[in-house]
């Protein structure tokens, strides 16, 4: 293994000072981020590409596209198809009947990085009959990501993975009916490419753009700080049809936020709720 | 109870469970630190260990929940599956990026961000553990001018973790298993 460089690091204050500086000439407002996890990641990105602080700003200053792809290195990706199983053996067991009395389904998968999740909510859908009269959004800050959930392409040795998740849900079907193997890649199929449009997203500064019955928000709140999280749950709550779905990430939950009060909790632990109101 | 001004880690891979829980065990009531532990596990198989070891040892060990402000006298436990960091503002932040070290919660994750927030008033203890995590947590809390103590290699059930630590440590105190238990006895 190559021997690592000396880590980069940068204090708060500096953190703040990049901050500003993307909102400045970027218009981009990540003011809003759990601190510790970002500073984190920008201080990876600077060393990845050698730079100090001053090469940084520079950078976001003056080299064309530098911009994108600082998003894309300070979001984390990290993402998996059928991640928590239990979750969608809930999502099938009990939303998937509510959702059956709706002629037609909206589903947004918000920051859904590269697609696997987005995929995952059409297989589980088409598998209880409900993919015909559905379409989902999968939305993400990161165009990169967003790249790459169009092609629905992963490694096999992902796919090995998500394999596992899969037959832990029980459904009745193999997860390999629903991909093509290609060599060392597989891609979904079709008819779960057709069902999802992938598109760029920012939940900090952008609003409603449709009404929907389900809105999966799955391990992205926990990069936002507790004043940006009311923020997206308020644009959640105002996407969603009245009695439709909410569900966050197994550690992120409307435990303390005001919007709590308009919903309705459907399961507890893996954080499932119904607007009511 | 009022926010923790002081906070005390404890980070343990394999072979480190049992004296974590002798660790616990002699806590006393209503200290005025707050204690967050990190323990490597697998998060496939979800375990209940916060709940087993609330009930056995008759006081509540919390999840590290996101956004929570950390308090004196609680004990956290870093969830598994996630990487658990301390926030400026004295809160916790969990994040889902890579594996460091092939673990997630990471060691060095939370001892670094915790030493940067909590300066001297932080004290790291490093474990039992076959790999390399911890090491460079360390060395991030001795920068920050916090107290670091490395379970002596000869008390490990395994030693790799605290061997490597010692390594790269430059103020270490290195403790028999007795000597933390004694340690913990005596925290106000
Ligand atoms: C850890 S991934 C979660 C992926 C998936 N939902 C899951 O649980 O497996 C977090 C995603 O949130 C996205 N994200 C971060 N900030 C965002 C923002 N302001 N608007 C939209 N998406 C954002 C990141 O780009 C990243 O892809």
């Amino acid at each position: 293994m190559a021997k690592l460089k000396e880590p980069v690091h940068i204090t708060f204050e500096e953190l703040d000072e990049v901050v500003y500086l993307l909102k400045k000439v970027a218009d981009y407002d990540l003011s809003g981020y759990s601190k510790s996890s970002l500073k984190r990641r920008v201080q990876r990105l600077m060393g990845i590409e050698s730079m100090d602080l001053v090469d940084l700003k520079n950078a976001i200053l003056n080299v064309e596209g530098f911009f994108g792809y600082f998003i894309q290195e300070i979001t984390v990706n990290v993402t998996e198809m059928f991640r928590d199983p239990l979750f969608y053996q809930e999502l099938k067991n009990v939303v998937f009947p509510y959702l059956q009395t709706y002629p037609q389904l909206r589903v947004w998968s918000a920051g859904c990085a590269t697609g696997e999740e987005a995929y995952s909510l059409s297989i589980l859908l088409h598998e209880e009959n409900l993919l015909d009269r559905s379409f989902i959004y999968g939305t993400d800050i990161s165009q990169q990501a967003i790249n790459i959930a169009k092609k629905g392409v992963y490694t096999m040795a992902k796919i090995k993975s998500y394999t596992e998740n899969y037959n832990r849900v029980g459904l009745n079907s193999k997860f390999s009916d629903h991909y093509t193997a290609m060599y060392d890649a597989a891609i979904i199929n079709n008819e779960y490419r057709n069902s999802v449009l992938f598109s760029n997203h920012n939940l900090v500064s952008d609003n409603v753009f449709n009404e929907f019955q389900l809105i999966c928000c799955r391990n992205v709140l926990i990069y936002f700080d507790k004043e940006l999280q009311r923020r997206v749950l308020n644009v959640f709550y105002e996407s969603l049809s009245l009695f439709g779905f909410l569900c966050l990430g197994t550690k992120e939950s409307l435990y303390g936020q005001e919007i709590n009060a308009n919903f309705k909790v459907i399961n507890k632990s893996l954080n499932i709720y119904q607007k009511i109101k | 109870m009022p926010e923790a001004r002081d906070i005390i880690l404890i980070g343990g891979s394999a072979g480190s469970y049992s004296l974590i829980i002798n660790i616990l065990e002699s806590i006393p009531f209503n200290i005025s630190s707050a204690i967050v532990v990190v323990i490597h596990r697998n998060d496939k198989y979800p375990t209940q260990i916060e709940k087993s070891l609330s009930l056995k040892l008759k006081r509540a060990i919390l999840p590290a929940e996101d956004k929570v402000i950390i308090e004196n006298n609680n004990i956290y436990f870093a969830p598994p599956g996630y990487h658990l960091l301390v926030e400026p503002n004295h809160t916790f932040s969990l994040d889902i990026s890579d594996p460091v070290n092939f673990s997630r919660p990471s060691i060095d994750v939370l001892f670094e961000s915790a030493a940067e927030v909590y300066t001297d008033r932080c004290t790291a203890f490093l474990l039992s553990g076959a790999n390399n995590d911890g090491a460079y947590g360390i060395k991030r809390v001795e920068h920050f001018g916090g107290t670091t103590i490395i379970q002596d290699p000869l008390d490990a059930l395994i030693d790799t973790m605290p061997s490597s630590a010692i390594t790269t440590s430059s103020k270490a105190k290195v403790l028999k298993n007795k000597q933390i238990i004694n340690y913990f006895c005596s925290i106000k």
